[in-house]
């Protein structure tokens, strides 16, 4: 049997690889100079150790390391490529941002931060499977677009959006393009010599490596300037001042150089694991799976169990750990606004569950799950006035409930 | 979010779960919340012929708190008359089972699934007398 | 032999306590998850704070976790403005460019840059101070310690001063943690209103930092996404580093450290100034840990390069700049010549320094400066 709980919850944070850990430990003690230190070896170790892991992450993404920059994670990266493209190309190109109703909030809330400051944002409704329809996304394209951001893996539903095409409208346009990549290292192929993409933002903590490091590509060829967000010592060629975190940046090298050698093989194996687990659960009654199931990452699956309340769900699979939206709002009684977009009921969103599955993940423990979920969605729906509603025929869409 | 221990106990063994007839003339049937909200309580009453609640069953569609509240409120009835029935108040749900702040709501809905049950049961016996 | 390692202001070795008790967060959960290891991630992120907190006597509600100094001076001072009128903001000529750099990015939101200078002892000239504040001033920022001589600013005073005038008031801390008292409640009586700290200048790991702040100041977030921090800093928590932060707070020993390190230094600018060196900053309070110092007509590359292969790691100047040849703009603004500017080297101590090594070199040190005299007079 399965030691519990059982983690389904890669979306959220991975756990650090063994190796990623093995790699980082010598520069957390015997080699912990500031890799900005010039005058002596421990400076010098340092630096070597962070160029190596430069070569590590542009070679997963293929793209030269000098296109790359060290945040302290994703979110710092999205703030960096957004408002640094945005307000540097403002004057020139003009305020207009379009971006997608489904992206994560570390985009969501620096482009509502640029509309305060006077830019005009759209945000695009994704089509019900949360793929982009490249028809809208050309029509909102005006020729005072600067930016367009869109996430190339969704976290909460895994969808992968075609990238490539909306990149190329963009350059069309003449539009900075911005691509979050954090839920995508390691479970997609990314060629940024071949992807029209001029911003991509990396994490490594989503790819087994450590928290409170990532990345930003930065294009340049041609060449994507940014105003810096961050001032200081000039660090990373001026476009992120402060200390650079030698062990953290040496594990998410190390998590990357892993992802790339490993990918293959890994992604086959969770496929495998997925595609059980929809099987599964597929077993159960009035289930709906949220997001294209083609155009996704095999590491996750997001289902909604009808007439069951999402808390309830939560408590009653406490013996696994998943996720009921993006960790981020988790705090929140709101329903995911990511199911919300793709037109979900309230009901529907709040009995969501996102299974993300990753490298630890065994068979046994999507056995596990399965039955787990088999025997409390039973022991929820007896509970529920709803469900027997259901089955005795009635619509409750056509209820007409008190308000309260 | 940290659950009292008589929650989780209501929660793992809910206490009355089930359907009355809704058609018996002795039963009350009082339906509150919204599923877009996020909870639904359905809550029933059997009253005997001096008054006295014999029996009380629910459903609820909700959260952990939710459920805990219609559960004990279904023990809380038994043996009470109506009157006594509509003395119970959600901040006595609230107390016993030490609901935070953010689940004050959960009680609320168990004190008007309460009162919409005696009134639905006041309704049918009215119309009988 | 092994190095010594004499740059800690640059960034100082790990505890190996502060390792262990970051080890099994390394693969920890997300703070922000529900289930029981986000449960277990938050609450290690929360007793960091108090821990942190602790060191700073603050509380822990004042504390917003960051990637670091930078990030914190830059939190400090771009977050803070962000809810101003765009008015004046006074700054120390001898700031860190954390502080300068993001002081300077803030004219292009309309606010006025104003320098004020040191004296010969790098202390801030209080008469150019109160002359600067006659202005509007919206903001003052001034390092509670210097990051290349050490040089200890009467912080408290010039709360005050700006406090009178209605400006809110910042300190760069991030040197002045762990080498000297620092006490949060008593600073922001006299009006410090937000005071930014780092991990690695203690021992903790490099990634994490802290803004103080008063939470009567009005702040706004400069990083955006995911609401952490309590809305002032959008991003999963890098909860290793926080936790080696709150590890490393919890063991500093200040005042010990402090006795410690001043008797090195004793010892060493003795040996210094009987060597023919100048000691910058030696009149003023100084950090008991640091010690800027030149030669007369020695180049300071070449002497920090010979003391490295002697096995000393030193530096010339502050890490963030060393990767310039220019003379120390610290130096500069005491109103040091360059050329003697540019021969600057700096030693920085902790507890783990020893008086034997601090001996040891002081002989590498003669060593290698005649060395370089016997070199000259070949040249020459």
């Amino acid at each position: 049997m399965s030691k519990t709980p059982i983690y389904l919850d890669y979306s959220a944070t991975t756990p650090v690889d063994k190796r990623v850990a093995e790699a980082m430990i010598p520069y957390l003690t015997e080699h912990f100079g500031n890799p900005a230190s010039r005058s002596h070896s421990f400076g010098w170790t340092a630096d070597d150790a962070v160029e190596n892991a430069r070569e590590q992450v542009a070679a997963l993404v293929n793209c030269d390391s000098k296109e790359i920059a060290w945040t302290s994670g994703a979110t710092e990266s999205n703030n960096l490529a957004i408002k640094g493209a945005a307000n540097f190309y403002a004057a020139s190109k003009g305020k207009h941002i379009i971006t997608v109703m489904t992206e994560h909030k570390a985009v969501i809330d620096p482009v509502r931060e640029l509309e305060r400051q006077g830019f005009e944002a759209t945000f695009l409704e994704p089509e019900p499977n949360g793929l982009l329809d490249i028809a809208k996304f050309k029509a909102a394209l005006r020729p005072d677009t600067v930016l367009a951001s869109v996430m190339l893996v969704n976290n909460e539903i895994g969808v992968i959006q075609d990238i490539e095409a909306i990149g190329n409208l963009c350059r069309a346009n003449g539009t900075i393009f911005h691509v979050d990549a954090a839920q995508a290292t390691g479970k997609v192929e990314i060629n940024l010599e071949k992807l029209p993409v001029d911003l991509m933002s990396f994490s490594a903590h989503k790819t087994y490596g450590p928290k409170g490091i990532g990345a930003l590509y930065v294009r340049r060829k041609p060449r994507v300037r940014l105003e810096a967000q961050m001032h200081g010592g000039g660090h990373e060629r001026g476009f992120r001042s402060g200390t650079l975190p030698t062990h953290q940046i040496v594990g998410m090298g190390e998590a990357f150089r892993i992802a790339k050698d490993e990918m293959a093989l890994e992604n086959a194996r969770i496929r495998r694991l997925r595609d059980k687990l929809l099987a599964g659960l597929s077993e159960i009654e009035e289930v709906y799976v949220n997001g294209d199931l083609k155009q996704r990452v095999p590491h996750n699956l997001n289902i909604s169990f009808n007439y069951v309340e999402g808390e309830s769900l939560i408590m009653a699979v406490k013996d696994i750990a998943v996720s009921s939206g993006s960790a981020c709002t988790s705090a929140s009684l709101e329903p995911s606004y990511v199911l919300r977009a793709l037109g979900r009921s309230d009901e529907l969103a709040h009995s969501s569950i996102r299974f993300s599955i990753g490298r630890y993940t065994t068979e046994e423990d999507v056995d596990y799950t399965i039955d787990l979920l088999k025997i409390k969605i039973e022991k929820l729906r007896e509970l529920s006035p709803l469900w027997e509603m259901f089955q005795e025929g009635i619509d409750i869409s056509k209820v007409e409930w008190a308000a309260h | 979010m940290a659950y009292s221990d008589k929650v989780l106990d209501h929660y793992e063994n809910p206490r009355n779960v089930g359907v009355l007839d809704k058609n018996d003339d002795h039963v009350g049937t009082g339906m509150v919340g919204a599923p877009a909200c996020g909870d639904v309580m359905k809550l029933q009453i059997r009253v005997n012929d001096d008054g006295v609640i014999e029996d009380a069953k629910f459903k609820t569609y909700g959260c952990g708190s939710a459920i805990a509240s219609s559960s004990l409120v279904t023990e809380w009835l038994k043996g009470k008359n109506l009157d006594q029935a509509m003395t119970i108040k959600n901040s006595d749900i609230a107390e016993e089972l030490a609901l935070p702040p953010v689940k004050i709501h959960c009680s609320v809905l168990a004190e008007d699934a309460i009162k919409a049950a005696i009134a639905d049961l006041k309704q049918k016996q009215a119309i009988e007398v | 032999m092994d190095a010594v390692y004499f740059d800690h202001n640059a960034s100082s070795p790990l505890d190996a306590r502060v390792l262990e008790a970051m080890m099994p967060y390394l693969a920890s959960g997300n703070a922000s998850s529900r289930h029981s290891f986000g449960r277990k991630a938050r609450e290690a992120v929360e007793s960091a704070r108090q821990q942190v907190a602790e060191s700073l006597g603050a509380h822990p509600t004042q504390l917003a976790f960051t990637s670091g100094g930078t990030e914190a001076d830059n939190l400090g001072l771009l977050g803070m403005g962000a809810n101003l009128k765009p008015s004046q903001i006074i700054v120390s000529a001898v700031e860190h460019p954390a502080v300068l750099r993001t002081a300077e990015a803030m004219r292009r939101q309309g606010w006025q840059l104003r320098k004020v200078g040191v004296d010969a002892d790098g202390l801030v000239r209080i008469d150019d101070f109160l002359a600067a504040l006659e202005a509007p001033t919206g903001l003052v920022s001034v390092m509670m310690a210097n990051n290349e001589t050490g040089v200890v600013q009467d912080i408290a005073a010039m709360a005050e001063l700006a406090r009178q005038r209605k400006a809110v008031f910042h300190t760069d801390a991030v040197q002045g943690l762990g080498k000297m008292a620092i006490n949060f409640a008593e600073l922001n009586r006299h009006g410090v209103g937000a005071l930014s700290v780092s991990a690695h200048k203690i021992g903790g790991p490099q990634g994490a930092g802290a803004l103080v702040i008063d939470k009567k100041l009005d702040i706004r977030a400069i990083q955006f996404g995911g609401g952490q921090e309590k809305g002032l800093r959008g991003g999963s928590e890098n909860v290793a580093a926080i936790v080696g932060f709150g590890a490393a707070c919890s063991l500093l020993k200040v005042q010990q450290s402090a006795q410690h390190t001043y008797q090195l230094r004793e010892v060493l600018e003795q040996g210094i100034t009987d060597l023919g060196g100048v000691v910058f900053g030696a009149n003023a309070k100084r950090l008991s840990s640091t010690s800027f110092f030149s030669f007369p007509d020695v180049d300071g590359e070449t002497l920090v390069v010979a003391l490295d292969r002697a096995g000393f790691a030193v530096a010339s100047g502050s890490a963030c700049s060393s990767d310039s040849t220019d003379p120390s703009p610290v130096l500069l603004a005491m109103g040091v010549m360059p050329e003697l500017a540019q021969g600057a080297v700096r030693v920085s101590l902790n507890h783990s320094n020893t008086m034997h090594e601090v001996q040891d070199f002081l002989q590498a040190l003669n060593h290698a400066l005649n060395k370089m005299q016997q070199l000259a007079a070949i040249a020459a």
